[in-house]
């Protein structure tokens, strides 16, 4: 744990002149890029197309050419079809709420997992996982009818009142997602790369349990956090099956459930590659910003002994 | 998994310890068993509330007639769908569709992982472009992703476009998803193209764990590349590699959206997989009950192949 | 201790599932009311996104809260394509509004289910007798749904290409026979410009395919059930009509006449020139006329033994079973029906008006007119898909089957395993007897 340099692997030999071996390299690069690009060219070049271009240019390679009618139509399109606005606002604070409130509680219970001696861990963490095994498409259903008896406070011309119900709200988007056996399960191998020795100097000092999590454990975990962050970012942005059965105003529905505002019967492609590309910026700026901060955060940190 | 959990500590030499010490420790063991308890349940009980309870209630209806719509409330019936289950082809189909597909995606997709981590963890320009652009298919939803695949795999679309012209018109590609031997490849190259990724990061995030001074150690013993991948790098990405292998196969397993919005489980139930058939079943053809049993042997399976895989990583360790 | 366990695992399993059933989770007990809070009613429509349909739906309900101060209509719309999930999801809960819009032939299924309650139309200003009768969803005898408007299949070409291969333009009267429309298909297909002779489609989900491909069908003398009993799908669906069918639709593809699975957009192929002959409907009308004007040929579907058929029945209107204010209900249904909101969702959606009177007053649709072809076939023409609870999962097979059929299956092999299925889940279900 002595180096604090920030060059990723392979130091040492650095020659000036660009090797065969290291124009292969990024040759290859380059390559995969353009595997892991081409759709997404499509998409963004298709959103400034008319339907039956886009449909025109499909055999060839002007499916991913700027060429022909370009226009802004299909965005102003989208615009008129879906409050996309505020669609997005609503999917920014579902799952801002979520990923805030999932890191906490998920990491908090992968420090007592793993870094805490109590009876009965072990069972715990194995039927934590066990709970990823079933896909949420297959008990959808009786979740709806679950949540719709869960009670609710409510603050009611100055009152606090039980409500019945959580149909039709904000929090029957976020609090089902918050507890993520994957993410337990992630935290809880990154806690243990940390050296335990720092936990019992910090008990010896007289530190509290939280203490130790929240001062000493978490500060040193940033790349688990922005990966968690981004995993959970993810399919929070991508939530489709479960707004549309639970919510039923619109002033509460999320980007995905936008899309289908699209499939009409003559859909309108050119507004759903519109519709798309807008829905997708935003997730690629967290990446971007998230990926430069776990990257530096390992840097920093020099963790594991 | 990597159990490197403490072992409890051998009770010292009664000698050395008196009374007073031995009672403030376990107070002090108290305390933390508590403090843990604290500390697991938020994350506990939400689990309980939003999976193990609909769940439960999921299966508690495999063992009814209950239906989507439906006048009557539902009524018990045994082991009823459990033995239509067995009788039914089409689930036998849709389990080997989904194993076959999670044999090929899991080592596929993981090891492709790999290998672009290793090569954006490399110090050379624009990685992070590159990270950015291999990571672009994650983040685009999967529903819209399957539509942009779908028109690439028609039979005029641009993926015969690129075959023929690579091959300079010599092979003529078929049309992939219409195809019952070549529509299920097509999904498989289309799930690692949109996931792997995903995984990259996890592996990269693995990668930067593994401390400098190994490596530097490895070059001074003029190590090849190839030995300072099986003697460092390997070695220092257990616990990247147990994550990553849990959830390919679990998202594998749970493979729906692609097959529902590509081909619907055909050409000829080529693409039926287990999930797809408990959603048709349940919400196109109302029958809830025989959906849940679907899902209920379909749980016991995979709990079974992940226990066997735990079984097996960890007898390595 | 082996068997404490399983004791304790079946008792826990029987208690949950006993829960379950008290909870009425997965059936739907009808106790409660909801979709209205005093005279102020819920209405929801599957027109999110759809603009044109959408400001009809909110024109009417803002005349109706206008003209009277008893009730106060509230819309929520949701998107097309999850419509039926989010109502399934809301009734599980309980939480139906008061006004729906349901898609027709699922109105026996939801009225069986206890979703819908019989309407009383007596006072609307449009009698029932008037409409299309397709537009009307009975089920056992009484009316739980109306449409203002209907939809039909047709046919699309270009007159120059049916001119310049030498094909007869069909005509209403006298549409292709079956060799007629298959020279037609060998002429257009040897002339070797076309990516597709003929496009049916096949790439769509959901509902397009028992709409598009069972009036086909039913044309061949087949049906998807026995609509004498409904008891049975047996003789209807894997007969010798059946067969010479399903034989028929996988020759379109081992011909190479049409795509077994078409593009995203077979509308967008037809008008970029990609298509000689469209299998589709009169909603695209209007965009084909705007690119091909008076070229195009708008043909009625061909006839194959029976008799040309179209399907029958789009989105209709009714009241739930649990609406706590029927009678406010009642009376929004009844104020729709009036002969200018039949012309104003004829209009805005390029559908067919339900009504002769409405008919009149739509562009292209009075007697004479350009579309008046599609008012004709679905007066005479159209087929209601089976008027049974049963519909969504005979749908459901029918999809499945057609498409097994496209990509090669044993027609006969494929036909009996639909007919013992949709026939093992009318026995299952007791024959939809109700409760």
């Amino acid at each position: 744990m002595t180096s604090v340099s920030p060059a990723p692997a392979r130091p040492g030999r650095r020659p000036r002149r660009p090797s065969p071996r290291r124009i292969a390299l990024q040759a290859a690069r380059i390559a995969l890029a353009l595997f892991f690009s081409f759709p997404i060219v499509f998409m963004l070049v298709s959103s400034f197309k008319p339907d039956e271009q886009i449909f025109g240019d499909l055999d060839g390679i002007k499916a991913f050419l700027p060429v022909g009618h370009l226009s802004l139509d299909n965005y102003t399109g989208v615009f008129e079809r879906v409050p996309a606005m505020r669609f997005l606002l609503n999917s920014l604070v579902i799952s801002a709420i979520t990923v805030a409130l999932s890191i906490f509680i998920n990491s908090l219970a992968a420090f007592a997992l793993s870094r805490m001696r109590w009876r009965g861990k072990k069972i715990v963490l194995t039927a934590v996982i066990a709970t990823l095994i079933v896909p949420f498409e297959t008990f959808a259903l009786p979740m709806v009818w679950w949540v719709n008896q869960l009670p609710w406070l409510q603050l009611e011309g100055g009152r606090l009142v039980v409500t019945e119900g959580w149909l039709d709200t904000y929090q029957v988007q976020i609090l089902p997602f918050i507890g993520n056996a994957l993410f337990i399960f992630l935290f809880h191998q990154y806690f243990q790369s940390i050296p335990k020795e720092l936990d019992e100097a910090a008990v010896i000092d007289g530190a509290s349990w939280f203490g130790i999590y929240w001062r000493i454990v978490m500060p040193l975990s940033g790349p688990a956090i922005a990966t968690v962050a981004i995993l959970a970012f993810l399919p929070m942005w991508n939530q489709y099956l479960w707004p549309l059965m639970v919510v039923q105003s619109e002033d509460l529905r999320p980007v995905m459930v936008g899309i289908d505002y699209f499939f009409q019967l003559n859909p309108s492609w050119g507004e759903i590659m519109a519709y798309s590309s807008m829905i997708t910026v935003p997730v690629l700026a967290l990446f971007v910003s998230f990926q430069r901060a776990f990257v530096n955060s390992i840097a920093s940190s020099g963790v594991k002994g | 998994m990597t159990t490197t959990m403490p072992k409890r500590s051998s009770p010292p030499p009664a000698a050395a310890v008196t009374p007073a010490r031995r009672t403030s420790r376990m107070r002090a063991r108290r305390r933390e068993s508590i403090a843990a308890l604290g500390m697991v349940s938020p994350a506990v009980f939400l689990l309980v509330m939003f999976i193990v309870i609909p769940v439960v209630l999921t299966f508690a209806l495999a063992f009814t007639n209950a239906r989507l719509i439906s006048p009557t409330p539902a009524r018990f019936t045994g082991l009823q769908n459990f033995r239509t289950l067995l009788d039914d082809p089409l689930f036998y189909k849709s389990l080997r569709n989904t194993f076959s597909f999670a044999t090929v995606v899991v080592p596929l997709q993981g090891g492709l992982a790999l290998v672009l981590a290793l090569l954006v963890n490399a110090k050379v320009k624009g990685v992070n472009f590159f990270r950015t652009v291999y990571f672009l298919p994650v983040v685009t939803s999967m529903v819209v992703v399957s539509i942009l695949w779908t028109l690439l795999y028609q039979k005029t679309g641009l993926v015969n476009e690129f075959i023929s012209h690579l091959t300079l018109g010599q092979v003529q590609g078929p049309d992939w998803l219409t195809n019952p031997s070549t529509a299920m490849p097509a999904i498989i190259v289309m799930s690692v193209w949109q996931g792997v990724g995903f995984h990259m990061v996890i592996w990269l995030a693995g990668l930067q764990t593994i401390p400098q001074d190994l490596y530097e150690a490895a070059d001074m013993d003029g190590a090849t590349r190839w030995v300072r991948f099986r003697h460092v790098t390997w070695p220092g990405l257990k616990a990247t590699r147990t994550f990553v292998l849990i959830t390919i196969t679990i998202n594998a397993f749970a493979l729906f959206t692609q097959v529902a919005v590509m081909t619907q489980g055909g050409p000829l139930d080529a693409t039926s997989t287990v999930v797809y058939q408990a959603v048709r079943t349940g919400y196109s053809q109302q029958q809830t009950g025989y959906a849940s049993a679907i899902s209920l042997v379909f749980f016991v399976l995979v709990l079974a192949v992940s226990l066997v895989q735990r079984f097996l990583t960890r007898e390595k360790d | 201790m082996e068997s404490r366990t399983r004791r304790l695992a079946v008792s826990s399993i029987a208690a949950l599932a006993a829960a379950a059933l008290v909870g009425g989770c997965g059936g739907s007990g009808n106790t409660g009311s909801s979709g209205a809070d005093g005279n102020t009613l819920i209405l929801w429509t599957h027109n999110a996104g759809n603009a044109a349909e959408y400001g009809v739906v909110k024109q009417i309900v803002k005349d109706f809260n206008a003209g009277q101060s008893t009730y106060k209509v509230k819309i929520q719309a949701f998107p097309q394509g999850s419509y039926n999930d989010s109502v399934v999801a809301a009734a599980s809960a309980k939480k139906l509004p008061c006004i729906l819009d349901v898609d027709g032939p699922n109105v026996p299924n939801w009225a069986w289910g206890g979703y819908l309650a019989p309407l009383d139309l007596s006072q609307g200003k449009v009698a029932v007798k008037d409409q299309l009768p397709s537009t009307v969803a009975t089920y056992q005898d009484k009316t739980y749904a109306f449409g203002f408007y209907d939809v039909a299949l047709t046919m699309y070409s270009r007159k120059s290409v049916l001119n310049k291969y030498g094909i007869r333009v069909p005509t209403f009267d006298k549409p292709w026979t079956e060799d007629e429309f298959m020279g037609a298909l060998a002429k257009i297909k040897a002339g070797g410009e076309f990516k597709n002779t003929l496009d049916l489609g096949t790439a769509d989900t959901g509902e397009w395919f028992p709409y598009a491909y069972s009036p086909i069908l039913q044309s061949f003398g087949g049906d998807l059930i026995d609509r004498s009993t409904y008891k049975t799908a047996k003789g209807a669906l894997d007969g010798e009509k059946a067969v010479e069918w399903g034989k028929w639709f996988r020759s379109m593809v081992t011909k190479g006449y049409a795509p077994q699975k078409s593009s995203k957009s077979p509308a967008d192929d037809f008008r970029n020139g990609k298509t000689a002959i469209q299998w589709d409907g009169s909603w695209s009308a209007q965009a084909n006329t705007d690119k091909f004007g008076s070229d195009l040929a708008i043909l009625p579907p061909v006839d194959f033994g029976n008799g040309p058929k179209i399907g029958g029945a789009s989105w209709q209107w009714g009241m739930s079973s649990t609406c706590a204010n029927k009678e406010g209900a009642q009376a929004y249904l009844n104020f729709s029906r009036q002969t200018k909101y039949f012309v104003d969702f004829a209009k805005a959606t390029n559908t067919i008006p339900a009504t002769d009177a409405a008919a009149a007053q739509v562009k292209g649709y009075e007697a004479g007119g350009r579309f008046n072809i599609f008012l004709k076939a679905a007066q005479e023409f159209a087929v209601v898909r089976p008027v049974t609870p049963a519909y969504p999962y005979v749908s459901t097979v029918f999809s499945k089957t057609a498409r097994d059929i496209l990509a090669g299956a044993d027609v006969k092999g494929a036909l009996d395993r639909a007919v013992s299925e949709i026939d093992t889940n009318l026995k299952t279900n007791n024959f939809y007897a109700g409760s």
